[in-house]
């Protein structure tokens, strides 16, 4: 872990799973990418009813992807930034019944994610590799075990199901609901996509992906790394608390297995399929996860996690660069 | 104090032997990791469906047995014998057919290749063994129990796991330590795990080794599962719980530590034990919450050695 | 304060203004094992003078380094900058009092274009926390050139800084310690990994870019050339103590010094990409 990674050149393309940097593909094609891909979710949404369900939820963990993305870029991986989205989620179903209304509800899950965020950030970012892995696991296990537990507020693996909710003091008919979900979780994708952007591009950012190469420089520029990266797990939990909080006001049902640590495997997973090379990867990945787990689940109940396995290691192992890579290895007209 | 200890004797005295037994499968897990990712520098998420696999191979093997026919103590047998093969099958077909392809790649890729595997292993076992407890619990039930007293109490415990159990995780340590530290390849794989580069310059072949200690730390998970498996039915989902566990156990020993990850999985198999009797609803957190407080004051772990990096 | 006033300090005897040593150590002691690197370092560094260090391997020069930039701690002694002690002090908050380093390994950032790891560093210099606004905004973008340009990288600055060659590698390594606007910038072995044709050329350029911006320089060096041309007084490094120290023209020609370590060291540094260590601190 303390090797020189100064190695010029030597390592073979493809182990570069997030090299490409912002120079890869211009604004312009990548904007219009992002914008042809949400036109189609939308024309999906409306010619496919019940796949609006799955996009908006695919929207969701992309927004939380999108966190995982930003660590990553830090070479960074997180195996426990499901306790964001659980702690979102969480939020939402336990104060439901007192605050119906979705425009404060959110706002609240991503205030409480943030907080929890900089707790567990605090401590985290002190550790690099495995170790920042493990213990994101860890912290998240105990976040699992706590809502598994403690019955008498969270009912356990039975789950909270989720009260009526409020759009802006309206209670709208099921079918404009999903539709508000729907247009909601596309809002906040392509709002929180658009911040990504910017910050990675920023010098925060910049010296963010910095982390991974050469954190020892860092420190001789005056820069400390644990408060880049800090800053940097922050958004990650306020975007992942915003994932949760639309996870919940969509599935109307949060569960333990929210917070269990094959969910922040999901969320990793994810990252890689769709790509960590551009903010649009996230949803790309989650798009392609979601529709991959409900056609196999509904071909073959019992292997849906084989497929998706297998899927997962197709992709590591011989399209690297994933959806994303894919795509703008296109783009550039030659193959990624 | 005193006189709650007096109430409570019973319980401390069941948490301590349950907690052992407990401490002991922990330990076949976490050294197997611990000893993959020495050499392969690879965090194999997929080490705990290697324990679920043996541990219901085991239950169907020694179920195979008993309805041949075959005496009792086959069952014995059986357990090590199940072991023996999910690691002589699944070792060399996952390293060979995908670890090797990902070697001194990013650390994020080869998380995710085993958690990828992790996620088909975990299918491979449901099409095989179903999602119904499975459980074949004759080895344990054969040796009867013994009174262990505590107090004025005497506590009936099986003898499988107040001495089988804990036997064969010292017998492993002790193996383990002798093999890695007194035999050509045993010292192989030491100079493999302190420096590849260096072991391979000097001829060592470093994909036999691999090759080897993989295997070798597979077939150390299934053993884990096989022993536990005459203790407890089996379910889907063992294999997810058991990495999690195991993963605290190396953290908190320290990486590469083999001596510190037994003495880590008695401190965490004995926590959480007390924890089942006496708080049950922070069982599976207290593994996590005595891997934070180590990690809070020794950041590289209670047994690991710090890392400078030369500038 | 605690350089002025010592008892046959050199400083004390000019007038104070602009003659206080910029950096002043004493007394430095670190030991790894059983090997001295630093067995008693005195040494003062004027403002504005070019101090250089030389001698065998494994004498301590690199560990001087880092233990005036805050990466190693001594084991005893003091060393303040501009009349205020540092030691103690993380690399951080040395950085951020003026003192730049740069590296016997270059330490780039791999990943990053050339003129972003300049601009990272002229970031750096303003804080750095804008998490909106681009790295390669207009103002920094030139700023970052303009350094690139004085290095002869500015053809490079799209390049990733792992496709750089060795030479090329380390004046970037140097170029962002420069970006940081230090008042002293500590190099160790500016010139290793630099093809020989070149090397006067760098230097040249280093030198006049450091004059320019008014830096003191410490520098580890081997080749004795070098030092002969740029050096204000040259310190001789051996076994963690300082063996001879002032004007290259004379210390280069003291016969111990001739001996003991320009006889044994190879007069244009270790083959380049493979710098010889200093001895280890890891």
């Amino acid at each position: 872990m303390s090797g020189d990674r100064d190695a010029p050149a030597a390592a073979p393309a493809h182990v570069q799973v997030h090299a490409q940097g912002p120079a890869g593909v211009t604004l312009a094609r990548e904007g219009a990418l992002a914008l042809l891909a949400a036109a189609a979710a939308i024309l999906v949404a409306w010619a496919v009813p019940w796949l609006k369900f799955v996009l908006t939820l695919a929207l969701a963990k992309g927004i939380a992807v999108l966190g995982i993305l930003l660590l990553l870029r830090a070479g960074q991986v997180s195996f426990g930034h499901a306790m964001f989205l659980a702690t979102g989620a969480y939020t939402v179903a336990f104060v439901a019944p007192r605050i119906e209304e979705v425009l404060l509800l959110l706002p609240l899950a991503m205030l409480l994610a943030t907080l929890l965020g900089l707790a567990v950030g605090l401590f985290v970012v002190r550790y690099r590799d495995i170790f920042f892995g493990m213990l994101n696991l860890a912290l998240s296990m105990v976040l699992y075990s706590l809502l598994e537990k403690l019955y008498d507020y969270t009912k356990g693996t039975d789950g909270i199901r989720v009260a009526a909710l409020r759009f802006a003091g309206t209670v709208p008919g099921r079918e404009t609901q999903e539709w508000l979900m729907f247009g909601l979780a596309l809002l906040l994708a392509i709002g929180f996509g658009l911040l990504v952007r910017a910050y990675l591009g920023s010098p925060m950012g910049r010296a963010l992906a910095g982390i991974k190469t050469r954190e020892t420089r860092l420190e001789f520029m005056g820069i400390s790394a644990r408060r880049v990266l800090l800053f940097a797990y922050v958004l990650s939990a306020l975007m992942g608390g915003a994932a949760g909080a639309l996870v919940a006001m969509t599935s109307r049902h949060v569960t333990p297995q929210l917070a269990y640590w094959t969910s922040s495997g999901e969320l990793v997973f994810i990252a890689i399929l769709g790509g960590a090379g551009s903010a649009l990867g996230p949803f790309l990945g989650a798009a392609g996860f979601e529709l991959v787990r409900v056609y196999a689940a509904a071909a073959v109940a019992e292997a849906w996690q084989l497929i998706l396995g297998s899927v997962l290691l197709l992709v590591i192992l011989f399209a690297p660069g994933g959806i994303w890579g894919m795509l703008s290895g296109r783009l550039r007209g030659r193959g990624a | 104090m005193a006189d709650w200890l007096a109430d409570n004797t019973l319980l401390l005295g069941l948490a301590l032997l349950d907690g052992l037994a407990y401490a002991a499968l922990v330990f076949m897990v976490a050294v197997g990791l611990n000893l993959v990712f020495g050499v392969l520098r690879i965090v194999n998420v997929a080490h705990g469906s290697l324990f679920a696999i043996g541990a219901y191979s085991a239950a169907s093997l020694g179920l195979a047995f008993a309805s041949a026919g075959l005496p009792p103590w086959a069952g014995y047998a059986a357990l090590v014998l199940a072991a023996a093969l999910v690691g002589a099958v699944l070792g060399p077909l996952v390293e060979r057919l995908v670890l090797r392809r990902i070697y001194g790649q990013e650390e994020v890729l080869q998380l995710l290749v085993t958690f990828a595997l992790f996620m088909i292993l975990e299918d491979v076992q449901k099409l095989i063994w179903g999602v119904q407890p499975v459980s074949q619990d004759l080895p344990m039930k054969l040796l009867g129990t013994v009174d262990v007293p505590f107090g004025d109490d005497v506590i009936p415990f099986t003898i499988y796991q107040l001495f089988v159990l804990p036997g064969v995780a010292l017998a492993t340590l002790i193996g383990l330590a002798w093999f890695l530290r007194r035999t050509l390849t045993g010292r192989v794989i030491v100079a493999v795990t302190t420096d590849k580069e260096a072991a391979m310059a000097m001829g060592i072949d470093a994909a036999r080794v691999t090759l080897l200690t993989f295997t070798f730390g597979a077939a150390l998970a299934a053993l884990g599962g096989a022993l536990a498996s005459p203790t407890t039915s089996l379910v889907p989902g063992i294999g997810a719980q058991t990495i999690v566990l195991s993963f605290a156990v190396v953290a908190t020993a320290g990486l590469g530590q083999i001596e510190g990850a037994a003495l880590t999985s008695l401190l965490i198999g004995l926590g959480r034990s007390v924890a089942v009797y006496f708080a049950p609803e922070f069982e599976v957190v207290v593994p996590y919450i005595i891997m934070v407080a180590v990690l809070l004051v020794r950041p590289q772990g209670l047994f690991g050695v710090l890392e400078t990096r030369r500038v | 304060m605690s350089a002025s006033g010592r008892p046959g300090d050199e400083a004390v005897d000019r007038p104070r203004q602009g003659t206080a040593p910029l950096l002043s150590a004493r007394g430095l002691r670190l030991a790894f094992g059983g090997v001295k690197a630093a067995d008693g370092i005195d040494l003062d560094v004027m403002p504005g003078e070019f101090l250089a260090i030389i001698g065998p391997n494994g004498a301590g020069k690199t560990t001087f380094i880092n233990m005036t930039t805050g990466y190693l701690r001594p084991q005893a002694g003091s060393i303040s900058y501009d009349g205020q002690p540092i030691l103690g002090l993380s690399p951080r908050a040395i950085v951020a009092r003026g003192i730049g380093r740069s590296f016997q390994l270059p330490q780039l950032f791999t990943e990053h274009t050339v003129l972003e790891n300049a601009a990272l560093a002229i970031a750096a210099r303003a804080g750095l926390w804008s998490p909106l606004a681009p790295l390669l905004r207009p103002a920094w973008r030139t700023e970052a050139m303009a350094v690139l340009d004085r290095f002869g990288l500015a053809p490079l600055a799209g390049q990733r800084a792992d496709a750089l060659n060795e030479g090329a590698r380390k004046l970037a390594d140097i170029a962002m310690a420069v970006a940081l606007q230090p008042r002293l910038l500590l190099m160790d072995e500016p010139t290793s990994g630099v093809a020989a044709a070149e090397k006067m050329g760098v230097v040249e350029t280093l030198v006049r870019v450091l004059r320019e911006a008014k830096v003191t320089a410490v520098f580890v060096e081997h080749d004795m050339e070098v030092v002969e041309r740029f050096a204000d007084r040259v310190a001789v490094w051996s076994q963690g103590r300082i063996a001879a120290l002032g004007p290259p023209a004379t210390v280069l020609k003291d016969p111990a010094v001739l001996r003991d370590v320009i006889g044994i060291e190879p007069p244009t540094g270790p083959p380049a990409g493979l710098p010889a260590r200093e001895s280890g601190h890891a």
